[in-house]
């Protein structure tokens, strides 16, 4: 029989017995629905997961430390690192060198000092870190109040809450801190900080004595000789960010922030320029980590190697991420067996069904052998109504697992934002699941015709009708 | 030279005629089936020749087999030994596929219960053996409209056969049986659910169809009265075996006669 005649015929009969047959179809509906919620459910979170912290800017930031540095001994991949007496020097050309890296998107300076701030002459003592303008983008600056600098080499500050806090005299309150950043914010923009810091700077240069063998470690130490001087900046604080620094970036634990240009112009005397000064090759400045920003983080991993290759240490929280995107997989299966357990449900049904179907229709099946159906012609039958209902429901069952996940959305959204949360959307129904639901719950039917249809095709055409 | 082409022309002819004359030939055919321990010899060395064009009735009481004949014959059953043999080809030893094209293309079939199909309606009912031969829609179409016009359906075309009496039902089936031309017509007490005057409408038809379109037919009845009226040969059955052979001259005559008047009016 060829094809539309089966549709047709199987559609009639699906018709025949209407309440039967939408009872089952129902069955695989819901089965679908639930496959479909629940994988949407587990894609939509890591999803979410995933946003948060590419947001963040954590995953696809490679730190990059000269193994001479001692500030992260102990560390698991120090171990692991070169040697110390192969490492290289954390220095412009070797930052530009990375940063022509391919896949990078920027790299620049950690650039960190513990110093003195002024504010209305009164002196607070706190760490200042630089920020590269591409900082404006991070998340941690969601809920910045007044604006981000202006340009690279600003004069301008943006600060902490805590901070602001403390500038203004209020003492942090315990406990989950309900300071509006508004309030805050209003008395402070535009005013006048007065940063105090050490700049170093370099010596005048030493005409070499000339010796017969000139040593590269003579070189070095005389580049490494600098006097330090005390200087001061006025700066304007045009934001103030809402950010937790304990959980911002966390390396970074600063509550002052600079531009990184005006940061480097300024040449600030940084803890690691003592531990370098008898090792520095010239006057150029020697940073103690610098920041690697890749293009994705599943290149996090390449850049990585390319920057150790380069005999450098590296860290990033791909590590981390690692674990979580396995626990994501592992939910995602969870969340799928569950779903195909109701789906095993409607398999069972659609087996019950077709089966009572053939003990119904016994005659029929007589009368179609003996007017000259085939095997097949009886089988592929049965397929085609195991088929059309698998179709139908798979259907049905989609547009009821979306709608499932936009009402449990919409009410997590609505508890969400009666907690002052803002909403999320944590549910997602991608092209391909669909898709997939629909060839699972097809294929699933054809699964649950095999049996039955196998038994009508076999059924023995004399006895059917003799069967009354 | 001349003789030998007359030589192959007379060879020619008599295979011809013989395969023409032996429409169906059992040998020692059997059917057992087992019943626990016991085994029910339902047809038991059965021969039999039913020559082309011809009306058969296979008569006996119930149980003496002759149902089960007509479903070996049918390809709806298997012999359990011996062979049917149905214009050259072996039932027995063809292919569960190539028994239902056996059956859609050669057979046939009417039954005393009508058998239609109740969820379909009379011209569905009798355009479904040619969705099975894969028949395109348009013919198929007017194939079952002019099959139904034949037998005086054609205004109950899209009723279903609840809706009908049980003679329109039995006219459906004949309608049914007829689509794909078959050559053999096999009748399983036809007018066993039908008052004699509807009963005599539904054999009038069926020797109409013997006549007009040469189509071998063997009824199985119980009913000698009606067997003498209609069948050129009485065969008899019981216990499954052959129980007498008779002729019908009066049929059998008439037949001949309508035979020669067909072929003068063709001529």
């Amino acid at each position: 029989m060829k094809l539309p005649d089966l549709t047709e015929l199987a559609l009639r009969n699906l018709r025949e017995s209407v309440l039967r047959n939408s009872l089952t179809t129902i069955g695989i509906s819901v089965g679908v629905a639930s496959l479909v919620a629940m994988l949407s459910l587990g894609i939509g979170l890591q999803q979410l997961a995933s946003r948060r912290l590419m947001k963040s800017g954590l995953f696809d930031t490679v730190v990059v430390s000269s193994r001479r540095d001692l500030r992260n001994f102990g560390r698991e991949e120090e171990r692991s690192g070169p040697a110390p007496g192969e490492s290289r020097i954390l220095d412009a050309p070797a930052l530009q060198e990375i940063e022509h890296l391919p896949n990078v998107t920027e790299a620049y300076p950690d650039i960190r000092f513990i110093t003195e701030l002024r504010y209305e002459d009164k002196p607070h003592l706190t760490m200042v870190a630089a920020l590269p303008e591409s900082a404006k983008s991070n998340d941690a600056f969601e809920a910045l109040q007044g604006h981000f600098f202006s340009s690279g080499n600003a004069p301008e500050v943006v600060i902490q809450k805590t901070f602001a806090e403390e500038l203004l005299g209020k003492s942090p309150k315990s406990g989950i801190d309900e300071t509006n950043v508004k309030e805050l914010a209003a008395p402070l923009l535009g005013k006048e900080l007065t940063m105090r810091y050490a700049q170093r700077e370099a010596a005048p240069t030493v005409p070499m004595a000339p010796t017969s063998e000139p040593a590269s470690g003579d070189q070095s130490l005389a580049g490494a000789a600098y006097s330090v001087i005390s200087r001061e900046q006025k700066l304007t604080i045009v934001g103030v960010a809402d950010l937790d620094p304990e959980s911002m970036r966390g390396p970074t634990r600063a509550r002052v922030f600079l531009p990184l240009k005006l940061a480097e112009s300024l040449h600030v005397m940084q803890p690691t320029d003592l531990r370098e000064i008898s090792r520095a090759a010239s006057d150029q400045p020697v940073y103690s980590s610098i920041s690697v920003r890749v293009k994705n983080p599943s290149q996090v991993q390449t850049v990585e190697d390319a920057v150790k290759k380069m005999g450098f240490n590296t860290f990033s929280i791909l590590d981390a991420s690692r674990s979580i995107q396995q626990f994501f997989k592992v939910l995602d299966v969870f969340l799928g067996i569950f779903g195909s357990l109701a789906l095993a449900v409607a398999f069972i049904g659609i087996v019950n069904t077709l089966v009572m179907a053939i003990l119904e229709r016994r005659r029929e099946i007589g009368i179609m052998k003996a007017i000259g159906a085939s095997d097949s012609d009886v089988k592929n039958l049965f397929f085609a109504e195991a088929g059309a209902m698998g179709i139908l429901g798979g259907v049905l069952g989609v547009a009821l697992g979306w709608a499932i996940g936009q009402i449990i959305n919409l009410g997590t959204n609505i508890y969400l934002r009666s907690q002052s949360f803002p909403p999320e959307h944590f549910w997602s129904v991608p092209w391909w699941l669909v898709a997939f639901a629909l060839v699972f719950s097809f294929l699933v039917s054809l699964a649950a015709g095999l049996y039955p249809a196998g038994r009508a095709a076999r059924l023995d055409p004399v006895q059917a009708l003799r069967y009354e | 030279m001349d003789n030998a082409a007359g030589v192959t022309h007379n060879i020619a002819e008599t295979i011809d005629s013989a395969t023409a004359l032996t429409a169906i030939r059992t040998e020692q055919l059997c059917r057992h089936y087992r019943m626990g321990d016991a085994v029910i010899r339902a047809v038991d060395g059965v021969d039999l020749a039913i020559r082309a064009g011809e009306f058969v009735a296979l008569l006996g009481s119930s149980g003496s087999g002759k149902s089960s004949v007509l479903n070996l014959i049918a390809g709806l059953d298997r012999p359990t030994s011996g062979s049917v043999v149905v214009h050259d080809r072996d039932l027995a030893k063809l292919s569960r596929d190539e028994l239902a094209g056996y059956r859609l293309h050669t057979v046939g079939m009417v039954f005393q219960s009508f058998n239609l199909i109740p969820s379909m309606t009379l011209a569905e009912n009798v355009e479904l053996p040619m969705r099975f031969a894969e028949i395109e829609r348009g013919r198929r179409d007017n194939l079952a409209r002019e099959a139904l016009m034949r037998v005086g359906l054609q205004a109950r075309m899209n009723h279903r056969p609840s809706e009908l009496s049980g003679g329109e039902q039995q006219r459906a089936a004949l309608a049914r049986a007829l689509i794909n031309r078959p050559k053999l017509l096999l009748a399983d007490e036809p007018t066993g659910n039908l008052d004699s005057r509807t009963g005599t409408e539904i054999m009038n038809m069926v020797r109409e169809f013997n006549q007009q379109l040469g189509m071998t037919v063997v009824m199985v009845t119980h009913e000698r009265a009606l067997a003498e009226r209609y069948a050129q040969r009485l065969i008899f059955l019981a216990d499954g075996k052959l129980a007498g052979d008779e002729p019908n001259p009066a049929v059998a005559a008439r037949s001949e006669e309508h035979a020669v008047k067909t072929e003068a009016r063709l001529s």
